[in-house]
């Protein structure tokens, strides 16, 4: 209660402070480099290679946004932010940008003076218990002790999943994800409860998988996606149309490959052309190059491709689509009309 | 023979010297004395030394089996397998990741290293302008840096890529000796006075002129104040220094004077630099991390905090009621209040009090919060010693007629530091290892990046190889540190006991 009190406090001081500079896309461009809210590693979402370059699926929107607004995917500081500091970090303008995984809810769109722009991942929270237990359905878990994350969404929805099925639970409170693992592996917890990517991501890395189930329920709708300082809308934007149009460009099957020759001239279909920058001017009415999307899939592939090369089912965190398909494919992936 | 046994027996030559009976001397009499001596201390023998076996047994296979050469976790588990080893330590992952450990995303020198060891590579790419220079594309620049450092070694890396930091690192060492120990020649002192900037200069790069000219500006105000000082007293001297400390570094009329000829510095600064253009690329303080930062933060921390801390001290205990309140209200705020929210005020709050737009280095504001932190428990050690010290000893101070600075300085502070100094090194060590804190304000230390590495497929699951390797660097430093303590108070011990 302390907490959000205190947080509330300095989101409305960072209002007044993003409402006095709505200026970020001219910050960005004078300063050459986007300042990216990232996690500080999470599998499959923001990693650090062997030279020290970031890669993950929240780092390439991360990317694709400078490569939209510089035309350099390159030119990204990310700032490893906590759990407990990501949105006051925001609200104070240490970065432009946040993509940590971060769950769109009321409180957070509204009281912290925060927009959230778009979802690039349906999430959903999920329970992992070892085999052995012999649990088939988390409503089985009565006096179960569960490792949970302290200061995410997970923690409350945790609390309601166990008050509405009338069912005991004894938290065992863990600040990051690397803790909660090692001390469900350590046997401190019946329960790991974390997001379902974060499970998937968890159990890969376990030396008997095979030992652990990951339970049919999931508890919560938690939409991950991209945030922004509230009163700089023209910024918003370019991040919500940045995100659909890797979206798009799945739709349309242009990818990083074929991006160039598809944009070398103009095709039969119009929103592509008008996409790409053969045909109008969507580019300039964001204040962008008109060749902003050509940036942005040339240098990190469309949605699906980034999908498959961080977390999709061939990657050790082995995610299928799911909710996360195109709408054509039964999922929850649609983009607005490039009109 | 039989009257042979009436004969008293006269001994003609000395024995010669035997060794003492088994069980007298060497290991046995030392395990005896010391490890057997009673049926209690037997059995309390037997108990630790099976607790040491058990301990060992569990930890060093797992520790001298390590695998140090494989590309992944589950690797390292396949080698295992393959020997037959109940466990076995991975040790691939700071084989691979030990740089990143120590120097976060700290930069390399790609361009030195490319010329040096990628020379045929980079002819190839068009030379060191066309993939390092200014309108070099960022995409094919890092494509050409991966490829470049899968070929070398990270020993190669680590001397040749990161010459920036370690040679700020060496330097520091020959700079911080003739402050540890007095039988190093004191010329060298000058050079410890100078490694600041230089240190600077090495670390974050840019212009050399920078670095020189706040040096110069430094050196020149101080210079004038001893010149003024000499016509029109100590109080003329010092408010020259004052003014021209502000006229060179500050802008004296920020209202009359906005962007004008005020402050000196970096008019100056711009006309060396136009006139000789020397310097390195500039790194931004973001991009520092690693044990680089816990070594930056901490020596920053240490060297600023103790003169900071016994300023306090003595104002503490000050006659004057204004500079004592001063003294014990900063003491005590700074004191009351955990670390970590203060660095947190440091990265979130400062921002809404600083004017709109200013950027206030977020390294530069950790180290001003830790040094101020430290200073106030300083202050308390210092306070401690100078309350220890026998009244007689001020009150000959002051009998010998020397004025408030110099009694403090001969008579009291020598003895006062001397108690103080097991609580300094204290506070010291402590401090050093706070720096791991700055975790939580967005700065990548060390156990900050081990959870970064955790995050990569390859290594994901990995805790105790990072965590050890984390764990021995901090002891090494902190061990010195109070060795060192050590061996001052034993030189420093003058009293007979």
């Amino acid at each position: 209660m302390k907490k959000s009190i205190f947080l509330g406090t300095l989101a409305v001081a960072g209002l007044a402070a993003g409402l006095a500079s709505a200026q970020t896309l001219a910050d960005v461009q004078a300063r050459g480099s986007l300042k990216c809210g990232s996690n500080e590693g999470l599998a499959g979402f923001a990693f650090p290679d062997a030279n020290g370059n970031m890669q993950g699926f929240d780092v390439a929107l991360c990317r694709a946004i400078a490569a939209a607004t510089l035309g350099d995917a390159q030119a990204v500081e990310f700032v490893p932010l906590t759990s407990q500091t990501r949105f006051t970090a925001l609200a104070a303008g240490e970065v432009d940008v946040l993509v940590r995984n971060s769950t769109w809810t009321f409180t957070r769109d509204n009281d912290l003076g925060l927009d959230f722009v778009g979802v690039n991942y349906y999430d959903g929270q999920g329970f992992m218990v070892r085999k052995d237990l012999g649990v088939s359905s988390a409503r089985e878990l009565d006096g179960a002790t569960v490792c949970i994350q302290t200061g995410t969404t997970t923690e409350l929805n945790l609390a309601d999943f166990f008050r509405v099925n009338a069912i005991s639970y004894e938290p065992v409170p863990v600040a990051t994800n690397a803790e909660g693992q090692q001390q469900y592996l350590a046997g401190a917890c019946d329960v790991y409860t974390t997001d379902i990517s974060g499970l998937a991501a968890t159990r890969a890395t376990f030396e008997n998988a095979g030992d652990h189930v990951i339970l049919p329920e999931v508890v919560s709708k938690e939409p991950l996606g991209p945030v922004v300082r509230h009163g700089d809308n023209a910024w918003g934007d370019i991040v919500r149309w940045t995100l659909f149009a890797l979206l798009a460009a799945e739709e349309h099957e242009i990818t990083s490959a074929n991006v160039r020759e598809i944009a070398s001239a103009a095709t039969d279909n119009p929103e592509i052309n008008r996409m790409l920058g053969t045909e109008g001017e969507l580019g300039q009415k964001l204040g962008l190059s008109s060749d902003w999307i050509v940036n942005v899939i040339s240098s990190v592939g469309n949605y699906g491709e980034i999908f498959e090369a961080y977390i999709g089912e061939n990657t050790p965190v082995g995610l299928a689509r799911g909710l996360n398909a195109q709408w054509t494919n039964g999922g929850l992936m649609y983009a607005m009309p490039f009109n | 023979m039989s009257n042979q046994s009436t004969v008293a027996f006269v001994r003609r030559e000395i024995l010669p010297p035997a060794p003492p009976p088994p069980g007298q001397a060497g290991v046995v009499k030392w395990m005896r004395e010391n490890l057997f001596s009673s049926v209690t201390n037997t059995l309390l023998t037997i108990l630790s030394i099976y607790l040491i076996w058990s301990v060992l047994s569990a930890i060093m296979p797992w520790t001298l089996n390590g695998i140090w050469a494989a590309g992944s976790l589950s690797e390292c588990r396949e080698i295992r397998d393959a020997r037959g080893l109940e466990s076995a330590a991975c040790w691939a992952v700071i084989n691979e990741r030990w740089l990143q450990l120590l120097f976060g995303f700290y930069p390399t020198d790609d361009r030195l290293l490319s010329s040096l060891f990628y020379a045929d590579q980079l002819a190839a790419a068009g030379g060191l302008e066309a993939v390092f220079g200014a309108g070099s594309n960022a995409t094919d620049r890092i494509a050409f840096v991966n490829a470049m450092k899968a070929e070398l070694s990270n020993l190669t890396i680590f001397f040749f890529g990161y010459w920036r930091p370690l040679v700020a690192v060496l330097l520091l060492v020959v700079a911080v000796a003739p402050i540890l120990y007095a039988s190093l020649p004191r010329g060298m002192l000058l050079f410890s006075l100078a490694y600041p900037f230089i240190g600077v200069f090495l670390f974050w790069g840019g212009s050399v002129w920078g670095p020189v000219m706040v040096a110069l500006g430094i050196v020149a105000s101080l210079y004038i104040g001893r010149f003024v000082a000499a016509g029109y007293g100590m109080l003329g001297g010092g408010l020259a220094a004052v003014a021209a400390f502000i006229i060179i570094f500050l802008n004296p009329l920020p209202f009359i004077d906005h962007g004008g000829l005020f402050p000196l510095l970096p008019h100056v600064k711009g006309l060396a630099a136009s006139v000789i253009p020397l310097g390195l690329p500039a790194i931004p303080s973001d991009q520092f991390g690693g044990f680089m930062l816990a070594i930056i933060i901490g020596t920053s921390g240490i060297v600023l905090s103790l003169p900071i801390g016994i300023l306090l001290a003595l104002g503490r205990q000050s006659n004057m009621p204004f500079i004592r309140w001063v003294c014990v209200t900063f003491i005590e705020v700074i004191r009351g209040v955990p670390l970590i929210v203060w660095l947190f005020v440091a990265s979130t709050l400062l921002k809404y009090f600083l004017p709109p737009g200013s950027s206030f280095d977020a390294l530069l504001r950790v180290i001003i919060l830790v040094t101020l932190f430290a200073s106030a428990y300083i202050a308390e050690v210092v306070r401690g010693g100078l309350a220890a010290l026998p009244k007689g000893q001020y009150e000959a101070a002051d009998s010998l007629g020397l004025d408030y600075w110099k009694s403090m300085q001969l008579i009291v502070l020598p003895q006062a530091l001397k108690i103080s100094i097991p609580g300094i090194v204290n506070t010291f060590i402590g401090l050093f290892k706070d720096t791991t804190l700055v975790v939580f304000v967005g700065l990548r230390d060390p156990l900050g990046l081990t959870n970064a590495i955790r995050a990569t497929s390859e290594w994901n699951g990995i805790y105790w190889e990072l965590y050890i390797f984390v764990a021995l660097l901090f002891f090494t430093f902190c061990f010195f540190m109070s060795r060192y303590s050590m061996y001052l108070e034993r030189k420093l011990q003058t009293d007979r006991r």
